[in-house]
């Protein structure tokens, strides 16, 4: 049913019309270089894949011609543009004007709001990203928080991890209390369900592998520490593309599978299929969302499972157009609302200069920060994104990211140099400056 | 606090002791054109020195020390970058002899499990002199992969694998009548060492690790440990069927960069503390604080076994940089120590680390005379040997080897300020008077 997808009809045919555009591009693509959506491999090139699934990595096909599907930007533009018909905005400018990139009227957390949900990262409770800092002595905090942790694995609490991890995870622990949380099991008929995938990958070749294999190319085997992991992404990658089971998160995505049609019979359901098989076309970044889990896992079948489970909980509505409060809208809105109201004088500074916030934070926030923070940091970060069963940590991060180098933005007078001063955040510690920027500012 | 007689302390303008002066301003000289010229150019009082004139600090590649240094005269305060003879370190035959020499006196003196501490080199052997001891060795274990290491180059030149005795013929010291001598060309000096074939892999890749230790003094030995160093990835996935590929076996960067995956912007290192977090997120931090304190294990029983050798002149230092490489069982093994390690930046993140790694090292050294002799850390340094084991605790040194010793050593733990000032902004020159301000 449509409603359980998305409540609101303009957000629905907002995202409906988005797909049309993606699909009339991946089309486009298609017909451009003739090449099919999908064919069956001949019998020598599904040997010579299967001898190469470890090192994949070093087949360089010519992906020139390739383009990626679509950019986060070029996503931004559309939710630029959402409008609700019915709502009357006023053509006079008010001190509740929003004067941000979003332009719809979602409900949105403030900071007190805020404190209450993120009540576990006070200024009064230990956290794993500050109190384990070496200056403090571990008996403080850190020993108990490992010992509670253990003692949760122990008795493979699934709930009780998902309370203990708001206060980050220690690393040793972290690859175990996210399958747990995630409900990952080691069952063998999951370790048989990746090796069938596999075999559907070897028998069969897909158009988006192309735009998986350019993605990995131009992102993931670019980073400075995700390179390593290059192999691991075409396995993810490759073998998610054709797994069906995907396709049970539309039920609740406001997005829809694209559908295409056997060649001749267009229009006739019966002959009706989803392309790709899991109905996510991936755009320029995707393989980001994979990457930081190499850190994590190194046996394929089980960093598969957690990167799908990852994806169809989370990381779909940081592309898709929807009301949720953790959909990428209500994110935005979220962003700019928090820095409006915080921070109206840079955010005014940045307006003037042409600079909207939003312009430079979308990008981290799509990505949820994957390949901008240390991995680290990043990991720290998705601890609370589990533990809060919530992606409104990435808007908060954000905003408090530009609280933190509002000095120096407050002298930029282009968006050039806004960018350039927010180019780097490798060196930004996470938890300080969530828990500054919620706890620790005068508002 | 009491300062001990003799020692020199920041004072202002004074000079204390005949030995180290304040000098108005040092002059150096190095023919480097690098990091390293960028850190010294940055210095404050640093003067450079061009052609004949005369100097105060030297940073010298190892083919002028060879020629020079015996009939170069220098006062008391002058610093130059290597010890004479540092080949009985760092050239490979000669390091495998001192070590299986310094094995067999901690055999000797201290027993057994004391000797199986320098088990961390594999064995080798020297060619040709060794070649039969190599044969019996072959023999006692076929099929298993060695390698061929030529002893005085580096970058990785002139390395192959092989495991049938045909393949390294020419190494072959057969008794031979002198009249067929003079015919025979003479062959190079090689080292043959049995190759690690369960290499530590990640993301199926192998990669060693490189690490720096800069010795002050052999005699007594005082030896610092840089905080951070990087692990160097080989470009392509490790198998062992294709031993003829000499880039999945070799990680050196300068192997790398000539192989036909290699993409320069992706530089294929990480810095050790990435390394650390990894393992440490696999293994757990204990197996990784083991590992770590093998490792100085290395260094340590490395130097000591060439400590009675190398000729200890106090107008010397060296900055060595150490390859590690780990198999799978996390155990550590020394590949070779590098007397001149490369200071040229393959990346961004490189050159910051090469530039504190070199601004430390001249803090240590220091010219301006303005350490009193008794810090167990300078900068990214911690003092990890001063003829003996250094602790981290305050109070006196625990000799007993057990109880609450704890290492001197923060190999990426902890407290590496990666977020220093770049050389020449506006923040360094007070961001590096900070550094060097004494307590008191």
């Amino acid at each position: 049913p449509e409603h359980l997808k998305e409540p609101l009809v303009y957000m629905r045919k907002a995202q409906g019309s988005w797909e049309k555009r993606i699909l009339k591009s991946l089309n486009s693509m298609c017909t451009e270089l003739s090449i099919p959506l999908a064919r069956k491999r001949p019998v020598g090139e599904q040997k010579e894949l299967l001898n190469k699934w470890n090192e994949m990595g070093t087949d360089e096909p010519d992906l020139s011609l390739f383009r990626p599907v679509y950019a986060p930007k070029d996503f931004l533009e559309v939710l630029i543009n959402l409008r609700n018909p019915n709502y009357e905005n006023g053509d006079s400018l008010s001190f509740r004007t929003h004067l941000g990139l979003i332009q719809v009227p979602l409900k949105v957390k403030d900071i007190p709001e805020l404190k209450e949900f993120f009540v576990e990262l006070g200024l009064t409770t230990g956290q794993l990203g500050i109190d384990d800092s070496t200056q403090v002595p571990p008996e403080l905090f850190e020993n108990e928080h490992v010992r509670i942790g253990q003692k949760v694995l122990a008795e493979q609490d699934s709930a009780a991890a998902q309370q203990y991890i708001r206060q980050g995870s220690p690393t040793a622990l972290r690859a175990e209390l996210w399958a747990l949380i995630l409900n990952i099991s080691s069952q063998p008929e999951e370790l048989l369900y990746y090796e069938q995938l596999k075999t559907n990958v070897i028998q069969h070749d897909l158009l988006v592998d192309s735009l998986i294999y350019k993605d990995v190319k131009l992102t993931a085997s670019n980073d400075d520490y995700y390179f390593v992991f290059e192999d691991y992404l075409y396995q993810v990658l490759l073998c998610f593309s054709r797994d069906t089971s995907v396709l049970g998160h539309f039920a609740y995505n406001s997005a829809s599978p694209p559908k295409s049609y056997i060649r001749g019979k267009l229009g006739l359901e019966e002959y009706a299929v989803f392309y790709p098989p899991n109905g996510v076309i991936p755009f320029h970044g995707f393989s980001m969302y994979v990457a930081p889990l190499c850190f994590l896992y190194h046996e394929p079948s089980k960093l598969y499972q957690i990167f799908r489970e990852m994806y169809v909980r989370f990381f779909f509505r940081l592309h898709s157009i929807s009301s949720h409060p953790s959909g990428i809208v209500s994110l935005c809105l979220l962003f700019e609302t928090l820095l409006q109201t915080y921070l109206p004088q840079l955010f005014y500074h940045l307006r003037e200069i042409g600079a909207q916030p939003l312009r430079i934070s979308f990008k981290w926030m799509v990505r949820a920060f994957s390949g901008y923070l240390a991995t680290d940091q990043l990991l720290l970060l998705w601890d609370r994104i589990l533990g809060y069963n919530s992606l409104e940590i990435l808007a908060v991060l954000a905003a408090a990211v530009f609280a933190f180098r509002a000095v120096n933005l407050m002298e930029v007078t282009s968006l050039a140099a806004a960018e350039a001063v927010l180019a780097d955040l490798s060196t930004l510690k996470v938890m300080p400056l969530l828990q500054i920027f919620l706890f620790a500012t005068v508002t | 606090m009491s300062r001990p007689k003799n020692q020199n302390y920041k004072g202002h303008g004074l000079s204390k002791g005949k030995e180290r002066e304040q000098r108005a301003s040092i002059r150096f000289k190095t023919t480097l054109m690098n990091t390293l010229m960028d850190v010294l150019r940055h210095r404050p009082g640093w003067v450079e020195v061009k052609d004949e004139g005369e100097w105060d600090f030297y940073w010298c590649d190892v083919s002028w020390l060879r020629e020079n240094f015996d009939h170069t005269y220098m006062d008391e305060h002058v610093r130059i970058s290597h010890f004479r003879n540092h080949y009985e370190l760092t050239r490979k035959n000669y390091m495998v002899k001192n070590l299986k020499r310094f094995r067999k006196q901690l055999e000797r003196e201290a027993g057994k499990l004391e000797a199986a501490k320098c088990d961390f080199f594999p064995k080798t052997f020297e060619m040709p002199c060794e070649y039969h001891l190599f044969v019996e060795e072959f023999r006692k274990n076929p099929g298993i992969t060695w390698i061929m290491k030529p002893v005085a180059r580096s970058q990785g030149k002139g390395i192959f694998l092989f495991r049938r005795l045909k393949d390294i013929m020419d190494w072959r010291k057969d008794a031979r009548s002198s009249d067929d001598q003079k015919d025979e060309i003479p062959v190079e000096n090689y080292v043959a060492q049995r190759y690690i074939e369960n290499p530590y892999l990640i993301g199926g890749r192998k990669f060693d690790l490189r690490v720096y230790v800069l010795v002050m003094s052999y005699i007594p030995l005082r030896a610092w440990l840089y905080r951070d160093g990087f692990a160097r990835f080989s470009n392509t996935r490790f198998t062992l069927s294709s031993i003829d590929d000499q880039y999945v076996h070799l990680t050196n960067v300068a192997v790398q960069k000539t192989s036909p995956d290699y993409h320069p912007k992706k530089g294929c290192k990480w810095m050790l503390q990435r390394f650390r977090q990894y393992l440490a997120s696999k293994h757990g931090p204990e197996a990784v604080e083991t590992l770590f304190s093998d490792m100085d294990n290395i260094f340590v029983k490395s130097l000591q076994s060439v400590q009675k050798v190398i000729i200890s002149d106090k107008h010397c230092f060296e900055l060595y940089g150490y390859d590690i490489l780990i198999d799978q069982t996390l155990k550590p093994w020394l590949l070779e120590v590098n007397a001149s390690p490369s200071l040229t930046a393959s990346s961004q993140e490189d050159y910051e680390l090469k530039t504190c790694l070199l601004e430390d090292t001249l803090h240590v050294v220091d010219m301006e005379a303005r350490l009193t002799g008794r810090e167990k850390r300078v900068g990214g340094f911690d003092l990890m040997w001063n003829d003996g084991p250094v602790s981290r605790e305050e109070g006196p040194p625990d000799l007993s080897g057990m109880g609450n010793f704890v290492a001197n050593t923060h190999l990426v733990g902890c407290f590496l300020n990666l977020k220093r000032p770049w050389i020449g902004t506006p923040g360094w020159l007070s961001w590096l008077s900070s550094c060097l301000r004494l307590r008191s």
